[in-house]
């Protein structure tokens, strides 16, 4: 510990032990033990302790029955179990029976403070932080704090979840530690000759599990799901032996009581590789638990049996069943083609009726969102059940679809049932739509894909869909184009999926005049994506040509909403840099000129005033400048300047930061190096002659990109002046076989940069640098201090407010304790 | 009579009046341009002078008026609310300009003969009842039937005849349209139609007061229960945005009041991001002018939002900035200033949504030729492909976005939750899925108990009887009252009185007194005045206790006292006397010989064991 703190330190402890004074707020004292901590584990804390003597003083000062603070009383608890965890500060502890006081019968275990719900967190907390002491549990055992484990008991239903928790963890923790010795030696200990701890502790799970209280049985349960989440050693098979036959009496009982809870344990039990290997009854009792279970709760359990490693085929088989089983009753009720109904059916277990498992609506719609969630979960894992029934989940996820959007026709009195439950559902609809883009993946017979596609259609055109439906139908839609099929032997989109588009594409141009601006701007992101996708595919191409959608997104660059306008702004620059953008006289300005795209792209990134269409008027750029678009390539300098002068200018730090990515790839074509994935790596220098250097920096000077990255790298922004002073290494590595004229650092130009750039480094940036000359700039480049800077700019800017001195000052600041102000208090 | 609405359907039947002489469709094939405008289709279910009193719920519902109260004998009141009776009479004005700008050279009405008609092409053999179609009212009859409104406010209560007190409320739906309660002091009917629980610009539905209804009866829900309002605005506005950018027009055909205000404030809002600023809108009514500035006078029957926007002070709809931006501008007809301010492209909202007579018959000749323009239907009563056929073939686009805000069967159960009637008498169609599509369960009304519903014609028992009827006591009959406590809480007391009933209204009064004789002077017979008044027996309460009974009789020296249990009370036998007491919870009777003696001995024991008062 430095000496400022030390000498802080005193002050503050008669703070916190002054009951009068008003205590800092947990954040402080939280903030105070991690000091604490970071020193204890770098040093010896009997040490401290020894050199602190006001800290023992604390310590002993809340035990005086007082009117404290539970926070202080807390923070003391804790700090003396981080203390007492290394062994000679325990003993030095001991022999005062500071430990036995604090954390005993006579501490605040007996007192008033023990209402407070943070005295008894931080009782439990101690304790674990004791924990690692090897004597703990002899403590535990010793005479003063004979009960204290019963005291962890019984915290265990505490109303405080916190305490609750952490006490269910702190007994996990102690059998832990009582088996670790023990049973180590020792795989076949039977529980009976279990350490007497281990043993109270499990005869209390058996309590508990036999208990008639579903509070208790979630308690038992938790504490050993944690066990054997966390601890995978042989002991843990005894135990498991021992108590798997109380659990199973759980499922006996109608209802299953604490049902999550019994799910999450015997998933833990599964994972657990020392527990599943072994022949002790697991399978039979999770197959037991699918079929006794809610299928409420069972979907979880299915999926976490269909996610593990290894499992018997046949409770896989099980599992499947009752993941699929609403999917089932939806095909069933609306009596699809018995085919789909068999493979889904096929798989085993009872058949379930549509009232039965689906009786109310919501009901209904939380378990069928639950189903589509967990399948779609399921979809890309390797161990997915195999066959995987793609063809009836499609079948099953389209008929939920038109079910939601009333176009079914149920045939049956079940589905006429469940289609005034789905009717215009947008939670069913939203989870369906992301399942149906999830099955995107596998292909499927050819008239349920038509089927698809039509949906999708009706979902589009809808005036019904929500705009987050809709959102969803175009990324949906999105995937499965994506997914179809190439033509062989031809470039072009295979014949169906160009009907599809023939429709799709009148669609387009209603949703983006719709008034909903959500609405607006997912047209445009699905516009953009498409574009992007099949822009070089002529019957796209020929589609989008034809439609109204090109001009339409040109005038919502002009959106009042700044998403649809950023969103515009994207789209057209895929548009553009595809050659689909028509210049067609409009019939605003019929014969007129119109303005390049490029110029009004660089009229919203000068005047919009919201930030997300320049940010993508920037990216549009970037992307041009790499791509050489038509309209850049022809003056690409005049380009370059253009735009770092407008970006210089913004005043949102993402704008400026992309003009340096900008100004990156000018570079990089300037320099003619490839671009590589690592941009920023410092290269070795390549032994370039010395005049075509100076000839390759001149675009750079002339576009004054050098201006552009000085001032980015003062940038009040951290990320800039990060980006930047990587840029400038760079151009600085690239530039260091450079040998200009001599002694160019004497150059009273240079001398005149230099100094301006200690005044924009000052704040003054008011003063352009002008045109400098390449000898000049890379005359500054080696004088300046980049790696330094870059050192002081990878800190985090909260650094010197983050020291303990300055943590210590706070906290005595607030009480008024720091001297001359305490008068002006009165 | 609750609410008298005209079902314009009919019209479908008949070519539309074009301001100027067609030559395309009077030279149809299959249509005969003979006769017009006949409208009411009604059959002759009552005698119309004997209806007292006829409660409108809002305008729509009230257009058929002066077919009912003109020519029929009918002496009536109507009630409405100021709102409905005067856009009532906008609508009707509009209706009866629409017909009279357009004179008929000859009328026929030969066709209308049963053999005749059945010659006919579909569907106008198909039709029904054409012999009572009638023709369009004239605004004579209109200003006669109107002058017989009462006006009432939302809340009053009015009493009718002392039999019923009915109570309009507000349904949400329009301007003014209400709902009725109609109740008397022991049952409660309310009559919900055309309602709509939408945040539009009318005052939001008053719920609360339909509870504790005895019967609710239910009608006016929404026409196209699949169709959700919110995705059909959106709808328009995209379509409109999309036809005027490419410099189409946009025809609107509507009534001049109701939807067009919504419509014209999501315009509003939505004119500016979609960069119409520049297209001119024109709402094209002869009714037009009046239609704009009364909705922004009836402030108080407004919704919240709108009202307080009037206290700052501000229009409350915002269809007055768009006039005075000159965005919207609006035209009695297409004549005058109209033809010289047209603009193209532009959106025009115009009558009438049949499309058979109005300004709206002439834009869809002036516009259909051409792909670029649109035709967005938003008035749901009307098929738009009937309303459609005497223009085909047609190159304009048309769409369809019906808007309509009433409840929807959702809502209905909601409200029918929220106000738990007793009964729900409702119409056929509500309580079956509509017959286009029989799985949708969820477009039924769907209650417990199930609802009542009633068809065309059919006369209908409502689920109670009227058991009781308030009375009122004078004050000073019931200040000679002297009530005896009989039970905890329970008082009783005789009451000698002269019931007085008037106008269904009750009233005990004191009897008057027997006037002494004043000697010579005329008076009445006494019996005129004074009830046959005898000496009053007082009434007996209480029950006999037959064990307690037993042992009385026996210690006045009766014995041989046998007790048999019958299924309503007890018979006590005196064998010896040959006599029986036959004991019932309301009716004692002594059975025996001609022994009055004994008679009154034993009624005396019964007594006792009796309270008297």
């Amino acid at each position: 510990m430095d000496p400022e703190c030390s000498q802080l330190l005193p002050a503050l402890c008669s703070v916190l032990a002054d009951p009068r004074q008003p205590v800092a707020d947990d954040t402080c004292l939280e903030k105070l033990l991690d000091w604490f901590k970071t020193i204890t584990e770098a040093g010896s804390s009997l040490l401290l302790l020894q050199e602190n003597p006001c800290l023992l003083g604390l310590l002993c000062h809340v035990l005086k029955p007082q009117d404290l603070s539970p926070r202080v009383l807390a923070f003391s608890l804790r700090l003396a179990g981080m203390l007492a965890a290394q062994e000679d500060c325990f003993q030095y502890l001991q022999q005062g029976e500071l430990l036995p006081r604090l954390f005993g019968e006579a501490g605040p275990l007996g007192g008033a403070a023990w209402t407070a719900p943070s005295v008894r967190s931080g009782w439990i907390q101690g304790l674990r932080s004791l924990a690692a002491e090897p004597r703990f549990l002899l403590f535990l055992s010793l005479s003063p704090t004979p009960g204290a484990v019963d005291t962890i008991f019984s915290l265990q239903g505490d109303s405080s979840l916190f305490v609750a928790s952490a006490a269910g963890q702190l007994l996990v923790h102690i059998l832990g530690l009582s088996l670790q010795g023990a049973a180590e030696g020792h795989p076949g200990l039977q529980t009976g000759d279990w350490p007497v701890c281990a043993q109270k502790i499990v005869s209390h799970i058996e309590e508990s599990l036999r208990s008639a209280a579903t509070p208790q049985i979630t308690q038992a349960l938790n504490v050993l799901t944690t066990t054997f989440g966390h601890c995978h050693d042989p002991w843990t098979q005894v135990l498991w032996v021992r108590l798997s036959p109380l659990v199973a009496c759980l499922l006996e009982k109608d209802p299953v009581p604490a049902a999550h809870s019994l799910v999450d344990l015997l998933l833990s039990v599964a994972r657990s590789p020392v527990l599943s290997s072994s022949s002790c009854g697991l399978w039979e009792t999770l197959a037991q638990t699918l079929s006794h279970l809610s299928p409420t709760q069972a979907g979880p359990l299915a999926l976490g049996i269909l996610k593990l490693q290894e499992c018997p085929q046949a409770l896989r088989a099980q599992a499947f069943a009752v993941l699929l089983q609403p999917l089932t009753c939806v095909l069933e009720a609306t009596a699809q083609a018995p085919g789909l109904l068999d493979s889904l059916d096929g798989t085993g277990g009872a058949s379930v009726t549509v009232d039965t498992l689906l009786p109310s609506k919501a009901a209904c719609v939380g378990l069928l969102c639950r189903t589509l969630a967990h399948l779609e979960l399921l979809q890309p894992l390797p161990q997915r059940p195999s066959p995987w029934p793609q063809a009836p989940l499609l079948g099953a996820t389209v008929t939920i679809l038109r079910l939601c959007s009333g176009s079914a026709t149920p045939t049956s009195d079940a589905g006429g049932h469940l289609c005034a439950f789905l009717v215009g559902c947008v939670r069913v609809q939203r989870a369906a739509l992301d399942f149906l883009g999830t099955l995107s993946q596998g292909t499927g017979p050819r008239e349920l894909v038509t089927q698809v596609f039509a949906v999708l259609l009706e979902y589009l055109t809808s005036p019904d869909s929500s705009p987050t439906v809709l959102k969803k139908a175009f990324q949906a839609t999105f995937r499965w184009l994506q997914s179809s099929p190439e033509t062989p032997g031809c470039s072009d989109l295979d014949p169906h999926t160009q009907l599809f588009l023939r429709e799709l594409l009148p669609v387009l141009p209603k949703r983006l005049c719709s008034p909903c601006w959500e609405v607006r701007d997912s047209g445009l992101e699905f516009l953009t994506q498409m574009i992007g996708h099949w822009g070089g595919q002529a019957g796209f191409r020929h589609a989008l040509l034809a439609s109204e959608v090109p001009e339409l997104t040109e005038q919502l660059l002009r959106d009042p909403e700044s998403y649809v306008r950023a969103s515009a702004v994207a789209a057209m620059g895929q548009l553009s840099s595809q050659g689909l953008r028509v210049t067609p006289a409009s019939p605003e300005h019929p014969g007129g000129q119109q303005k390049s795209l490029l110029a009004e792209l660089l009229h919203i990134l000068s005047t919009d005033s919201e930030g997300f269409p320049r940010r993508a008027v920037m990216h549009v750029f970037t992307q041009w400048l790499r791509d050489g678009h038509a309209d850049v390539a022809g003056d690409t300098e005049r380009f370059v300047a253009r735009v770092l002068q407008v970006a210089s200018q913004d005043l949102d730090w993402e704008v400026r930061a992309q003009g340096l990515e900008l100004a990156l790839v000018f570079l990089e074509q300037t320099l003619g190096r490839p671009s590589s994935h690592c941009p920023y790596a410092v290269t070795p220098p390549v032994a370039a002659p010395p005049s075509p250097l100076a000839q390759a920096l001149r675009p750079l000077c002339r576009v004054q990109l050098f201006e552009f990255a000085f001032r980015a790298l003062f940038d009040c922004d951290r990320p800039v002046a990060q980006k930047s002073c990587d840029l400038l290494l760079f151009l600085r590595a690239q530039t260091a076989s450079y040998s200009g004229p001599q002694g160019s650092g004497s150059v009273p130009e240079v001398a005149s940069v230099e100094a301006a750039l200690q005044r924009w480094q000052a704040g003054d940036q008011g003063q352009p640098l002008g045109y400098l000359e390449p000898e000049v700039v890379v005359a500054v480049l080696r004088s300046m201090d980049l790696e330094g800077l870059r050192g002081v700019l990878a800190e985090s800017s909260d650094r010197v407010e983050k020291s303990p001195q300055s943590l210590l000052q706070d906290m005595l600041a607030t009480v008024g304790a720091l001297g001359e102000d305490e008068a002006d208090c009165y | 009579m609750l609410d008298c609405g005209l079902d314009m359907t009919s019209t479908l039947n008949f070519l539309p009046l074009p301001l100027v002489q067609s030559p395309r469709l009077s030279n149809l094939p299959g249509w005969s341009l003979k006769d017009g405008n006949a409208f009411l289709d009604k059959t002759e279910l009552i005698d119309l002078s004997t209806v007292d009193v006829i409660l409108i719920s809002n305008y729509h519902c009230m257009m058929a008026l002066p077919y009912i109260t003109e020519h029929t004998g009918f002496t009536g009141t109507v009630y409405a609310t100021e709102p409905t009776v005067q856009i009532g009479r906008l609508l009707m004005e509009e209706l009866v300009n629409f017909i009279e700008r357009v004179p008929k050279a000859q009328s026929a009405s030969l066709w209308k003969n049963k053999d005749i008609q059945r010659l006919l092409p579909s569907p106008l053999k198909d039709a029904v009842e054409v012999s009572t179609w009638r023709r369009c009212y004239t605004m004579q009859e209109v200003n006669s039937a109107l002058s017989k409104i009462q006006l009432v406010g939302y809340s009053q209560k009015i009493e009718l005849f002392g039999a019923v007190q009915v109570t309009p409320l507000s349904s949400g739906y329009a301007l003014g349209s209400s709902n009725w309660i109609i109740q008397s002091h022991y049952e409660k009917v309310s009559y919900v139609s055309g309602s709509s629980l939408l945040t539009t610009h009318p005052q939001p539905m008053d719920q609360a007061s339909l509870k504790n209804s005895d019967v609710l009866v239910l009608t006016g829900l929404t026409q196209i229960p699949t169709a959700n309002p919110d995705g059909m605005v959106g709808e328009f506005c995209s379509n409109l945005a999309l036809t005027v950018r490419n410099g189409g027009n946009v025809l609107v055909p509507c009534y001049p009041s109701g939807v067009i205000y919504d419509l014209l404030e999501c315009l509003y809002q939505y004119i500016d991001s979609a960069g119409l600023s520049n297209i001119p809108f024109y709402f094209i009514s002869p009714v037009a002018n009046s239609s704009l500035e009364f909705s922004q006078i009836f402030a108080e029957w407004l919704c919240h939002n709108k009202q307080t926007k009037v206290y700052l002070p501000e229009p409350p709809f915002p269809h007055a900035e768009l006039i005075q931006t000159n965005k919207l501008k609006h035209y009695p007809s297409l004549h005058g200033d109209f033809s010289s301010d047209f603009r193209q492209p532009c959106v025009v909202f115009t009558g009438h949504p049949s499309l058979r007579f109005g300004d709206v018959v002439h834009f869809m000749e002036l516009w259909g030729k051409s792909s670029l323009n649109t035709v967005i239907f938003t008035e749901p009563d009307f098929s738009y492909l009937e309303a459609l056929a005497p223009y085909q073939p047609l190159a304009m686009k048309c769409i369809y976005c019906p808007i309509d805000t009433r409840l929807n069967f959702i809502q209905v159960s909601k409200l029918l939750k929220e106000v738990q009637p007793l009964h729900v008498v409702c119409p056929e169609q509500y309580t079956q899925p509509p017959p286009a599509q029989s799985h949708r369960m969820d477009l039924m009304i769907d209650c417990q108990p199930p609802a009542m519903s009633y068809r065309r014609a059919e006369v209908l028992a409502l689920p109670f009887k009227r058991r009781y009827e308030k009375i009122e006591i004078m004050p000073e009959l019931a200040d000679s009252l002297v009530p005896m406590e009989i039970k905890p809480g329970i008082s009783l007391a005789t009451v000698s009185a002269v019931l007085h009933t008037k106008d269904n209204k009750h009233v005990l009064q004191p009897p008057p007194r027997p006037t002494q004789p004043t000697g010579g002077k005329k008076r009445k017979r006494a019996s005129d005045d004074i009830p046959d008044c005898k000496v009053l027996k007082p009434l007996l309460s209480g029950s006999i206790p037959v064990e307690q009974f037993v042992q009385a009789l026996e210690k006045h020296g009766f014995s041989d006292i046998k007790v048999e249990d019958t299924a309503k009370g007890h018979i006590v036998l005196l064998q010896e006397a040959e006599t029986l007491i036959q004991i019932e919870e309301d009716s004692t009777h002594i059975i025996c010989d001609n022994d009055e003696m004994l008679r009154v001995r034993l009624r005396d024991l019964v007594l006792k064991f009796l309270q008297k008062f």
